[in-house]
């Protein structure tokens, strides 16, 4: 290791980044685009659910029943309905998700003390929208359920029973379920996991398509001299994606960053040192800079998209899946992410996960260089 | 006066699978001389060249350049060679000074000489007017001479020039022979291909390959007076060629 030579391929590839405006404006927006597309439009919180209502029954008791819908952030109200045509309109369209339909007996029944159905139409199209709203109706009949009874039992002098079991529930760590809270963690390792590959999947193909390979090897240059020098130089961009990804999800998204700073960013640097190796190592075994970037993006985005438990829970998806999710270093990543910023968890329980990240930087590190070791056919 | 033999190639063979690129290759080339290669698109002069470099390993034979073995001891050949490929590698995107710092600092020159080779550099290739220039904007003899000036900023002992003339006009050209001759006064070995007959004559000595196989070895004018016959009486480089292409396509 000569750091002179080592130097000379850093600075080299800086003044390469510096001097490619559209790749040095993608590399430095892509974040902030990818935060901002998913940190604000790919919310999976479920409400606000577009509802129709309709009321045959026009009774206190049915008005108190509808009123729990009406005032609650969960739902919203979107008319008052006199049939089932529009009813089938708004679900055809799209403009509601739900329709509720209180029967025209329904007060007079529960006066009487007798059960009597409501009824809930749900657009199933989109199963996990539906299945949570039909859970936030249940809830909210359950609640109204338990209410009547009550009043029913006081009025017939058997006093308050109240229901045996209560359940005390607390959610942890990001207590009120906002789904910005993991996602936008998460998303941090798919920014740095695409950035990362992305950019240093053109470097060494530029050079062979160039013939400026042939020149360096021909230089008393060696191979971990120049991957050295290039991860460092792209290094430098990595480090400003990370603390602007960062910044972002603090200030602008308001997730709470309540673990180490330090902890962080080791982690951040491990993971960004495996990404670019590998974005070169495609770029070594390519040659090419269009295969080299394609491979770079998809090797880099889908898995750590959709593999990485970024939003898709692994302990959720089939065998193969989880199976090829332990070789995703996105994975880890993710966990520690997920683990310092919304759980303030330290070294003592992430140990493993960064021993994977490095392990992985390190494996692809020596694959690159074995590769650079080659001679050029 | 003995000069020392500054490459040495001993029976070197490469072969791309079936593709024998160069077959049983010896010579020998001194300090100081200016060794031509010639021969047709494909006959195995980049190949050599290229295994003299240390770009790709020889099948089977031996060569030694500088004293070191170029199979054995690739690093230091590296530190002792200068060499210039077909295309002009340079960095489009940088400019003449910046290329020439990013060569000085992969060669390893030395702080207190990095300044005074690359003013010999800028000087050599007439581009000190042009230091802050994008390489990208420089035509073509300009290039080749400043491609030339960082495959020599750390003084090498033995240069490789692989096609160093191509596409460059005749005028830049002849300049380019220029400083050829002047590393060979300065005592540097140049090593040096093309398929310009006419630039054989600027060669001490030459070798014409031919289907990976040198077919004969010479100075230019012992090459030219062993043709000389009455039908041919000044005999030029071409028809020495073309008389040893039809010999070796005889025996075939």
């Amino acid at each position: 290791m000569n750091p002179r030579r080592t130097l000379a391929i850093f600075r080299k590839e800086l003044l390469h980044i510096v001097r490619d405006p559209l790749s040095l404006g993608m590399a430095l927006a892509l974040p902030m685009l990818l935060l901002i597309l998913f940190g604000y439009a790919l919310s999976l919180d479920v409400d606000r659910i577009p509802l129709l209502i309709w009321d045959q029954d026009k009774t206190p008791q049915s008005r108190a029943l509808l009123d729990r819908f009406r005032g609650s952030r969960l739902f919203a109200v979107q008319g008052d309905i006199d049939s089932y045509r529009p009813a089938e309109l708004g679900l055809d369209r799209g403009d509601v998700l739900a329709v509720l339909v209180v029967p025209i007996d329904f007060g007079h029944k529960l006066a009487a003390g007798q059960q009597t159905p409501v009824q809930m139409l749900l657009d199933g199209s989109d199963s996990n929208t539906a299945s949570i709203a039909l859970g936030y109706a249940r809830a909210m009949v359950a609640g109204y359920s338990s209410e009547v009874r009550t009043e029913y039992q006081v009025r017939n002098g058997a006093g308050e029973l109240k229901p045996p079991v209560d359940p005390q529930l607390r959610v942890m760590f990001n207590n009120e379920l906002k789904s910005k809270n993991y996602i936008v963690p998460g998303l941090i390792a798919v920014i740095l996991m695409m950035i990362g590959a992305m950019l240093t999947s053109l470097s060494i193909a530029r050079e062979w398509e160039n013939g400026t390979m042939e020149e360096l090897l021909s230089t008393p240059v060696r191979p971990a001299e120049l991957a050295l020098g290039k991860l460092g130089a792209y290094f430098v961009l990595g480090f400003v994606d990370m603390v602007t990804a960062v910044l972002a999800g603090v200030f602008v998204f308001g997730v709470p960053l309540r673990g180490s700073l330090p902890l962080l960013f080791v982690s951040g640097f491990t993971f960004l040192f495996g990404a670019l190796s590998w974005g070169l190592l495609l770029s070594a075994i390519t040659r090419n800079q269009l295969l080299a970037f394609q491979m770079g993006l998809i090797s880099s985005f889908l898995p750590s998209f959709l593999l990485s438990g970024f939003i898709y829970s692994i302990d959720n998806m089939p065998l193969l899946p989880q199976v090829i999710s332990y070789v995703v270093p996105a994975r880890y990543f993710v966990a520690l992410l997920k683990g310092i910023f919304l759980k303030a968890t330290g070294l003592q329980i992430l140990w493993m996960e960064l021993l994977f990240l490095a392990t992985y930087a390190v494996i692809v590190f020596a694959l690159l260089t074995r590769k650079l070791r080659e001679k050029i056919a | 006066m003995q000069r020392e033999t500054a490459v040495r190639i001993e029976h070197l063979t490469k072969r791309f699978g079936a593709f024998t690129a160069a077959s049983d290759v010896t010579l020998d080339v001194a300090q100081g001389e200016i060794f031509g290669f010639l021969g047709p698109n494909g006959a195995g002069k980049s190949t050599t060249i290229r295994i003299l470099c240390g770009l790709l390993a020889p099948t089977s034979g031996r060569a030694v350049v500088s004293g070191f073995d170029v199979a054995k001891e690739p690093e230091k050949v590296k530190a002792s060679i200068g060499y210039m490929s077909q295309k002009f590698s340079l960095y489009d995107d940088l400019t003449v000074e910046e290329n020439l710092e990013f060569f000085a600092g992969v060669y390893g020159v030395p702080a207190d000489r990095r300044a005074a080779r690359m003013q010999y550099a800028l000087d050599m290739a007439e581009l000190a007017d042009e230091r802050t220039r994008l390489t990208r904007l420089l035509a073509g003899g300009w290039k080749q001479r400043l491609a030339l000036g960082c495959a020599i900023l750390h003084e090498p002992p033995v240069i490789f020039l692989d096609e160093p003339t191509s596409g460059v006009d005749p005028v830049a050209r002849r300049a380019f022979w220029d400083l050829i001759n002047d590393l060979s006064h300065q005592g540097k070995t140049v090593f040096v291909t093309t398929h310009y007959m006419e630039e054989a004559e600027y060669c001490n000595r030459i070798a014409l390959m031919y289907k990976g196989k040198v077919i004969a070895l010479g100075t230019p004018a012992a090459l030219r007076e062993q043709l000389r016959s009455d039908e041919l009486p000044e005999p030029t480089m071409e028809d020495v060629f073309v008389r040893y292409i039809e010999q070796e396509d005889a025996k075939a």
